[in-house]
């Protein structure tokens, strides 16, 4: 598509950001025929990555889709989690069930999203920003956007705000309060190649070595691997950015000290309650920009896509009944709370309690559930593990079990 | 002094951007853009994993 200074486009929909919550709520929206334009601030959807492309595979069926081999880097056997004393604990295929993931190819895979909500009829538009919104009495109308530098509008009667960790959208809604430094993670990766780790399974590294947060690497193929880390805002003193951190876990860890680096990546990630609101009149907010990454993992594909689905579909409603003030949002509100609301504030609780814990309680966890055998890997059933031979660990939790 | 950006460390990856309190850091196509009411709290510069904000000097 082709716009000139000044043009403007009418839709029913626009969404504001191009990512897997964007794209899936473009898909069910027009799937339900709604007229929807996806706006992409990038050149390109999916990159550059900003994910440690890590995910499980419960929700394809839920989401409406066949299989994501196309956008499959490699399938995992389980997981490993380490102890800083280097105490392991396995976690295998059988143990996990349909929660064993996948390490993916994100850039693929948001191309893959937005490929099917375009053969639903959502259009697309990249390198497109939003720049404002289109307010009448008062009313949201669409937003200002530009196009190689040219500025034109588009007329919406619902604006989907799907703009991340930086939402432009949600702040301009004034929807939601600045976070609290102790919510923040702030992360670094690289994806190193030439390294040893078991590329059967993702492995987790608790403990100092990301104060507040973890190392993860991530299998892409039998020698490399995303390897990172978030730790908590509120610990980083500014003495050490994450990335010396990273350099400094790689440096001791011979699986990993020599691989080189094909890539790097930044960012951040909200490890927040879920939001008072995810609505104001005329906009909704998807994903990471209504703040539903999981505290616990910082995985926020999930819940977005599960997310985008509902958004979609009460959008398209919202459509045909010609209703976009706050009451009707509600029912925007009730319905991905009641899918998502309880499992955020669970792990929400759950972070702020391990984000406490040090080293020597680590390592006392992961030896304590290396020597039982464990049913399931529910909180539940790790902490009644833990329990067994650290009783007092367990007390801060009990309410969890 | 408002924070300055080191263009050359800079990803332009948004953590900067999510973080401000006051949301006055945007991203731009090559850089960041940081506006005259940041209140200069320094938190963009403590959350960038890289580095790559500074606080400017006088």
């Amino acid at each position: 598509m082709d716009v000139k200074e000044g043009d403007v486009l009418n839709y029913d929909i626009v969404v504001v950001g191009g990512g897997p919550a964007g794209s899936t709520a473009a898909r069910f929206a027009a799937k339900e025929g709604a007229d929807v334009l996806v706006l992409e601030k990038r050149q390109e959807i999916g990159s550059p990555v900003r994910c440690a492309e890590g995910v499980s595979l419960s929700w394809l069926e839920e989401l409406e889709i066949d299989n994501i081999d196309s956008s499959t880097s490699r399938t995992m056997k389980g997981a490993i989690l380490y102890s800083p004393a280097g105490n392991k604990l396995k976690i295998t295929e059988r143990l996990a069930g349909d929660e064993v993931g996948v390490v993916l190819e994100r850039d693929r895979f948001d191309k893959d999203m937005a490929r099917l909500a375009v053969k639903e009829g959502a259009d697309f538009m990249v390198k497109t920003s939003a720049v404002g919104l289109i307010k009448e009495d008062g009313v949201v109308k669409g937003v200002e956007a530009r196009y190689l530098g040219k500025k034109f509008e588009v007329r919406a009667d619902l604006v989907i705000g799907a703009d991340g960790f930086e939402s432009q959208v949600g702040r301009w809604a004034g929807i939601y309060d600045s976070l609290k430094p102790k919510d923040i993670m702030t992360c670094f990766q690289y994806r190193l190649t030439g390294v040893n780790m078991d590329p059967d399974f993702t492995h987790f590294y608790m403990g100092s070595s990301a104060p507040g947060g973890y190392v993860w690497a991530f299998p892409k193929d039998e020698n490399t691997a995303n390897v990172g880390l978030g730790l908590q805002f509120s610990r980083l003193k500014g003495e050490k950015t994450p990335k010396d951190y990273l350099d400094e876990f790689i440096e001791n860890h011979d699986d990993y000290k020599d691989g080189e680096a094909v890539d790097m990546v930044a960012g951040a990630v909200a490890v927040t309650h879920p939001p008072e609101k995810a609505i104001a009149p005329g906009i909704i907010l998807v994903g990471d920009a209504s703040r539903v990454v999981d505290s616990m993992t910082g995985g926020g594909i999930v819940n977005s896509l599960k997310q985008g689905k509902i958004a979609g579909e009460f959008a398209a409603e919202a459509v045909r009944e010609g209703k976009f003030d706050e009451e009707f949002l509600q029912k925007y509100e009730k319905r991905w709370r009641d899918e998502l609301e309880n499992k955020l504030w669970r792990n929400y609780m759950a972070k702020e309690t391990a984000m406490q814990l040090d080293d020597i309680t680590f390592d006392k966890i992961i030896d304590a559930l290396s020597n039982i055998e464990l049913e399931t890997v529910t909180i539940g059933a790790i902490l009644e593990g833990v329990k067994k031979k650290y009783p007092e660990l367990v007390e801060e939790f009990q309410n969890m079990i | 002094m408002k924070p300055e950006v080191n263009g050359e460390r800079c990803m332009r990856c948004g953590a900067c951007v999510g973080t401000c309190p006051v949301n006055t850091i945007f991203l731009k196509e090559f850089t960041l853009e940081i506006n005259d009411d940041c209140t200069e709290c320094g938190m963009c510069v403590k959350v960038c994993p890289i580095d790559a904000l500074y606080m400017g000097g006088d």
